[in-house]
């Protein structure tokens, strides 16, 4: 890795640190997101940042840089993408469902109430009390 | 042919994985054949709802003007609300929005769209009632949003899976 960088073209460098600054800094400015937020709903917005062109950003420099050094094209990166694009909303679901449960139970009133039969039996009983 | 590759589009996508995982040759091509083969044969134990992908350049183009329009716009838009440089008041909250889709591989993608645009979150679907909760960070244009949403998203994934 470190032997091939001084040969590394000008543009080269210039769009491999602008992709991997630009990937960081979402990522760095979502886990700052994380600590300001001050609700729970709000703080599942902020790691989307570092899942999407966070993520994006770091794969697409890595996918430019090894591309020139190795000069072939180097894609398996995409992967890396794809999946972590792909499974992110199965734990934001499964959290928020928990959220919703959790508020709902304890009658928050800001939290829209759920009309469906798919909930389990004790949601629906608190929130007939509620 | 429904027997033999029940996923044909599965085992030709992890056959590419398994490639560009590994290299470009024609040992990793049968054995990527082989592994991907295999592995389509056991989702077809497990019988998911197959996906008819109905016109594959709508999906596409779906695909691609999100990833490189919607997400980057929303990504900025959600890293100015965090580094604290609003325009205006934020008003985050909740909104339910009625689908018309049933098709489980538009809701699941639907949901990697919204999940993977910062700003929106997928809280809950209601089967029954064809119901969708989301939490949006920044309430400020809710009709421009439930717009996107449910014409361009909604109607573009039942196009191309109904």
């Amino acid at each position: 890795m470190t032997d091939a960088t001084p040969d590394l073209p000008l543009w080269t460098s210039l769009m491999v640190s602008f992709f991997l600054l630009v990937g960081a800094g979402l990522t760095l400015t979502g886990s700052i997101g994380f600590l300001r937020f001050k609700t729970f709903y709000e703080r599942l917005h902020a790691p989307t940042l570092g899942t999407s062109w966070g993520t994006g950003g770091i794969v697409m420099a890595s996918m430019i840089y090894f591309t020139v050094t190795q000069q072939r094209p180097v894609f398996h990166e995409i992967l890396v993408g794809i999946f972590v694009t792909v499974t992110t909303p199965v734990t934001l679901m499964l959290l928020a469902r928990a959220a919703l449960h959790r508020d709902r139970s304890e009658g928050h009133p800001e939290v829209p109430g759920s009309s469906s039969l798919t909930e389990t039996p004790e949601t629906f009983i608190d929130q007939k009390k509620s | 042919m429904s027997i033999v590759l029940p996923y044909p589009l599965l085992t030709v996508a992890l056959t590419v994985m398994w490639m560009s995982l590994n290299s470009f040759s024609f040992g990793h091509l049968v054995l990527g054949l082989a592994i991907a083969w295999v592995a389509s044969a056991a989702m077809a134990a497990l019988r998911p709802e197959k996906p008819r992908i109905r016109r594959p350049l709508a999906l596409i183009r779906l695909l691609a003007s999100v990833i490189f329009r919607d997400i980057v716009l929303s990504n900025i838009a959600v890293a100015r609300i965090i580094l604290g440089v609003p325009r205006h008041a934020r008003r985050p909250g909740f909104m339910t929005i009625p689908l018309e889709m049933t098709s489980q591989t538009g809701l699941a993608l639907l949901a990697v769209l919204l999940t993977g645009t910062p700003g929106t979150s997928w809280l809950e679907y209601n089967s029954n009632e064809g119901t969708l909760l989301i939490h949006v960070l920044d309430l400020d244009d809710e009709e421009a949003l439930r717009d996107l949403i449910k014409n361009r998203y909604e109607r573009t994934l039942m196009e191309v899976f109904e």
